[in-house]
C-alpha cells in the first residue's frame, strides 16, 4: 500500500476503495491529505492524482445536480460529491464501493443501462388538444403537486437501494423501480395528460413488488417523497381500478377514465 | 447480474442499522401480547362510566355495558373479538405498519442497503400480501367505530346522572382524538379525499380536504405510534379502575 502523504496540518483521509471489474476485485486502502471542506469525491480525485491514476469513477458537476457520482459510502448509497468528509469521525476508515444493483464495469463505475431500458417502457406524455384560443391552460395547484417529481436528477440511488432488484436480480425484467414510479406519477397526475398507465403500472412496471419500505425515499438526494407522494398514490389508483369492486361500481373515485 | 463488490456480505453499513427493527419488534410485540391478553379477558373492561376501547362498541347482550345488542344471550365469548378485527385489520394493512413489519419481522429488507433475509421475493403481487389492497375498506369500517369511541367519551361525563369529569374522561377523549387523527391521516383517506383527481381546479372542496389530510399524513407514522400506545394505556386505565387497583381521579 502507498505510504500516507503528510498534509499541512497532518490530517489524513483513510479510504478503502473497491478496485476491480466484473471478473473480480478487492478493497484497497489509500491515505491522502485531508483538507478543509473536502467531500468524498475530492478524496477519490486525490487518490487518482497521488496513488492510482487508473481508478475509474464517473462524475460531472460536483454540485449534486448531474446524478453521476452515485456510490456506497460506508455501505450507504450516496452522491460522493454531496458527502462531506467532516461528517465522519476523524481517523475513521471510510469504505467506498460501487452501487450494488447494476453490473460492475470497473472500480466505482457500473453499467446503469437497465434504467434507460425501463425509461423507454414508460408510455410518454399525451397532452389534451389545445383549447379554442390555441393554448393549453394549467393551474397552480395542479402544477404544485407534480413539481416535486421534476426535481429528479436520475442518480439512480433509489433504483440501487430498492431491495426488489438489489437483492433479487430475477425481478429486474418485471419491475421498473422507484425512479420510474416517480416518472409515471408526474404523468398520471399531470392535468393535461390523457393517457392511462394503470395497467402498465400493475403489470409491466410491477408496482405490486414494492412493499413500501421507503428506502428509495431515504436515499433520494433531492428529497423527493417517492413513497408517500408517488408510489402510494399510484397504488391507490391501481386499487381503485383493479381491486375495489365498490369503487368500480360507483365509477366515481380516481383514475383517468372515470 | 449485479456488482460483485459486496455480494457475499449482508451489508457494508457500520452504523447501528439493526436498532430500529429491534425497537419495532419490541414495541409491536408488546402491544400484540397485551392487546391479545386484554381482549381475551372478557371482564374488567367497564368501570362506570368508562368503557375500554378494546370492547367498544360492545355488541353482545352479555356485555358489561351494551352499546348495541346485536348478539343474543348465546354469545358468551369475549365481545372484544366481535369488534377488534376492524382496528386490527386497519393497522395490519396500514401503509406505515406494513413498512414497519416488513422491515423488522420479515427482514424484507431489515434496513436500507442491508440484504433481505429471504432469497426469493414477490412483494405484494401474490397471495397473501396482495390482500393489502383492501386497506381502504378497513378505513371505511373504522369510521363507525370512531363514532362509538366519541360517544363513549361523551358519556364518560355522566356519573350516574350528574355531570362530572374524571381522569378517565380525559383519557377517553384523548383516545378518541388520537384514533381520529390516525384514521384521517391514512393514505387511503388522502386518496379518497382528492389524491385520485388529476386536476384539482375542478374540485376546490376536495382540493382543500386533500390539503388538510396531506398535512396530517406527513405525521402518519408518529400518530400511528402515539395512538397505539394510548389505546393500550386507555384499556389499562379502565382495567385498573375496574379491578379496584386504582381509583379514578375525580376532577369535577
Ligand atoms: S419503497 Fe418500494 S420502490 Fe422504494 S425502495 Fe422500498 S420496495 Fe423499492
Ligand atoms: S428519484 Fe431521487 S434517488 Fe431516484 S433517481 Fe431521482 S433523484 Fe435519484
Ligand atoms: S458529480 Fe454530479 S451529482 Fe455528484
Ligand atoms: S391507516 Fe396507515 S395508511 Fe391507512
Amino acid at each position: 500500500m502507498p505510504e500516507a502523504a503528510v498534509a499541512g496540518n497532518g490530517a489524513e483521509a483513510k479510504m478503502r476503495v473497491w478496485r476491480g471489474d466484473a471478473s473480480g476485485g478487492e478493497f484497497r486502502d489509500y491515505s491522502v491529505p485531508l483538507e478543509e471542506g473536502m467531500v468524498v469525491l475530492d478524496v477519490i480525485h486525490s487518490i487518482q492524482a497521488m496513488h492510482a491514476g487508473d481508478l475509474a469513477v464517473r462524475w460531472n458537476c460536483k454540485a449534486g445536480k448531474c446524478g453521476s457520482c452515485s456510490a456506497e459510502v460506508n455501505g450507504k448509497p450516496r452522491l460522493m460529491c454531496m458527502t462531506r468528509m467532516n461528517t465522519f469521525e476523524p481517523g475513521e476508515t471510510i469504505t467506498v464501493s460501487p452501487i450494488k444493483t447494476f453490473p460492475l464495469i470497473r472500480d466505482l463505475v457500473t453499467d446503469v443501462s437497465y434504467n434507460y431500458e425501463k425509461a423507454k417502457s414508460v408510455p410518454p406524455f399525451k397532452p389534451k388538444p389545445k383549447e379554442a384560443d390555441g393554448t393549453r391552460r394549467m393551474y397552480q395547484e395542479d402544477i404544485d403537486r407534480v413539481q416535486e417529481f421534476h426535481k429528479c436528477i436520475e442518480c439512480f440511488l433509489c433504483q440501487n437501494v430498492c431491495h426488489v432488484i438489489r437483492d433479487h436480480d430475477d425481478n429486474k425484467p418485471s419491475f421498473a423501480g422507484p425512479r420510474f414510479f416517480v416518472r409515471v406519477a408526474s404523468l398520471e397526475m399531470h392535468p393535461l395528460d390523457t393517457d392511462d398507465r394503470l395497467e402498465f403500472l400493475r403489470k409491466e412496471a410491477g408496482l405490486g413488488f414494492c412493499n413500501i419500505t421507503k428506502c428509495c425515499t431515504e436515499v433520494c438526494p433531492e428529497n423527493i417523497k417517492i413513497t408517500d407522494n408517488s408510489i402510494i398514490p399510484l397504488k391507490e389508483r391501481v386499487v381503485t381500478r383493479f381491486y375495489d369492486p365498490i369503487a368500480r361500481l360507483l365509477g366515481a373515485l380516481g383514475g383517468k377514465r372515470s | 447480474m449485479s456488482s460483485i463488490a459486496i455480494d457475499s456480505k449482508r451489508t457494508l453499513r457500520q452504523d447501528t442499522w439493526w436498532l430500529e427493527p429491534m425497537l419495532v419488534v419490541l414495541g409491536l410485540g408488546c402491544f400484540a401480547l397485551y392487546s391479545t391478553w386484554a381482549a381475551l379477558q372478557n371482564g374488567d373492561y367497564y368501570a362506570a362510566p368508562y368503557l375500554s376501547p378494546f370492547y367498544s362498541p360492545c355488541l353482545a347482550i352479555n356485555c358489561a355495558h351494551v352499546s348495541v345488542p346485536l348478539f343474543g344471550e348465546w354469545y358468551n365469548w369475549s365481545p372484544a373479538i366481535l369488534i377488534l378485527w376492524i382496528p386490527g385489520g386497519f393497522r395490519l394493512t396500514c401503509y406505515y405498519y406494513r413498512k414497519a413489519y416488513y422491515r423488522s419481522f420479515f427482514w424484507s429488507p431489515p434496513a436500507c442497503a442491508v440484504k433481505d433475509a429471504a432469497s426469493s421475493y414477490s412483494g405484494e403481487t401474490r397471495f397473501p400480501f396482495i390482500l393489502q389492497n383492501i386497506h381502504r375498506y378497513f378505513f371505511w369500517a373504522s369510521l363507525p367505530i370512531l363514532a362509538f369511541l366519541w360517544w363513549d367519551a361523551i358519556i364518560a361525563f355522566n356519573f350516574g346522572g350528574s355531570f362530572g369529569i374524571g381522569l378517565g374522561t380525559l383519557v377517553l377523549i384523548a383516545n378518541a382524538a388520537l384514533l381520529s387523527l390516525y384514521s384521517f391521516s391514512c393514505h387511503s383517506c388522502r386518496h379518497l379525499c382528492g389524491g385520485g383527481l388529476n386536476s384539482f381546479k375542478a374540485a376546490p372542496g376536495r382540493f382543500k380536504l386533500w390539503g388538510i389530510v396531506t398535512k396530517l399524513n406527513e405525521k402518519h407514522m408518529q400518530i400511528a405510534w402515539v395512538s397505539l400506545v394510548w389505546v393500550g394505556l386507555t384499556d389499562a386505565y379502565v382495567r385498573l379502575v375496574a379491578t379496584g387497583v386504582i381509583q379514578d381521579l375525580r376532577i369535577i
